[in-house]
């Protein structure tokens, strides 16, 4: 038999001597019906001897090799990056993030209306296909820029960098990014944003934050859409708020209709004080 | 399916660093409050590392538990979910363990 591989060898005409069990070997196999075949030790003895199987293998010591490294390292670098590019040019990114049907771009539709001449806003709209909601926002007369992420479910960092570089938004810009309407993995991909917020509608169910935890988590702000139709649906108002702060303690809350308008005005001095706090640390920065 | 996502990254993370080599043997660290389920990597792996340099490795994932501090009592609790209270009734909890992603090592030849 092999000493080195014990695989069971009839014929040997030379023995490689005694294995430490540590030496490379190779074993080139041009046999499969007669089951017999020569091979190479490290030390340079060969021999010839039959053998029961048929693949070519090469038997090296595996190498282990330590990682400890981030999976999602590269998203998060591409993400710091965007943060960086963003705050250099004091631009207000928000990455607005819910379940499908939410009345994500009502709320964009009703904001970019309202808040015209006020505040610049640009748009990238994250969608798995079409350019429905880019159109929608174009209407509005603000410049907007479709990313379709084809069958992935959610917004990365480098569809947002490159989002961001044709939309090429001015300094002290607000950019609001509707992420693809997922409330599972939006959470989990950092695009560089200064905040995610995340709306919920009325019609949704109010116990959505406890299913969903790890959105309502990584939010600093909800947005509870749809409250016109409150008095149509059995939805506990301040339960779903209880939910929300359960999961995320400092969860800002504000309960808005984007059809009826009630409610907007607190969304908007969120947007006018995130956008003020953003072009102050920009002022620093440059300052240096 | 963010899973999908996610092994491609562990994929590509491991073919670069195998530098020429063949990856034999992959194991992560996939915390139980991650947001990432095991099981589907696990699902996804084969075929995102058909044709890689990482094709025919086996999979072995270590599952950390969810652990944290509650910041009003001080208590250190179990956390198998993220939508829970401590004991003392407070929400306010700092995680200790169990958010991990990552790739802890390899094995190549």
């Amino acid at each position: 038999m092999c000493t080195t591989c014990g695989c069971s060898a009839t014929t040997s005409a030379v023995d490689a001597g005694p294995a430490t069990g540590q030496e490379d070997h190779a074993h080139a196999h041009a046999h499969r019906e007669n089951d017999s075949h020569w091979h190479v030790h490290s030390d340079g003895t060969s021999h010839s001897h039959a053998h029961e199987h048929g693949d070519e293998h090469v038997h090296a010591p595996a190498q282990r090799v330590t990682l400890e490294q981030q999976i999602l390292a590269k998203n998060q670098q591409l993400a710091e990056r965007n943060r960086g590019w963003l705050a250099g040019r004091g631009v207000l990114a928000l990455n607005l993030v819910s379940a499908p049907g939410s009345g994500k771009t009502t709320l964009l539709e009703r904001t970019l209306r309202d808040l015209r001449g006020e505040l610049v806003i640009g748009v990238v709209e994250g969608d798995q296909a079409t350019q429905i909601d880019a159109e929608r926002i174009r209407a509005t007369g603000c410049p907007v820029i479709q990313v379709n992420t084809g069958t992935g479910c959610h917004l990365e960092a480098d569809m947002l960098a490159r989002g961001l570089q044709h939309l090429d938004p001015p300094s002290g810009s607000v950019v609001l990014v509707e992420n693809v309407g997922n409330l599972v993995c939006p959470a989990l991909f950092d695009l560089g944003e200064q905040a995610k917020v995340v709306i919920l509608s009325v019609t949704e169910g109010e116990d959505k934050p406890l299913k969903y935890p790890h959105m309502f988590r990584a939010s600093d702000l909800m947005l509870l859409n749809k409250i016109d139709l409150l008095p149509h649906l059995r939805f506990d108002l301040q339960r779903c708020i209880g939910y929300a702060r359960q999961v995320n303690p400092s969860m800002r809350v504000l309960c808005v209709s984007a059809q009826t308008g009630e409610g907007m005005a607190g969304w908007y001095d969120f947007l006018r004080e995130r956008r003020a706090a953003t072009r102050r640390d920009a002022r620093v920065i440059e300052g240096g | 399916m963010h899973e999908l996502s996610i092994t491609r990254s562990v994929v590509a993370l491991c073919a670069e660093r195998a530098n020429g080599a063949r990856v034999q043997r992959v194991t992560l660290v996939i915390g139980q409050l991650s947001g990432v389920m095991a099981d589907a990597v696990r699902f996804c792996f084969d075929i995102c590392a058909r044709g890689t340099p990482v094709e025919g490795a086996s999979l072995e994932i270590i599952e950390t538990p969810g652990r944290a501090r509650c910041l009003d009592c001080g208590g250190e609790i179990e956390l198998p979910m993220l939508a829970m209270r401590c004991l003392c009734g407070s929400a306010n909890l700092q995680l200790l363990s169990g958010d991990e992603l990552k790739v802890r090592e390899m094995e190549v030849v």
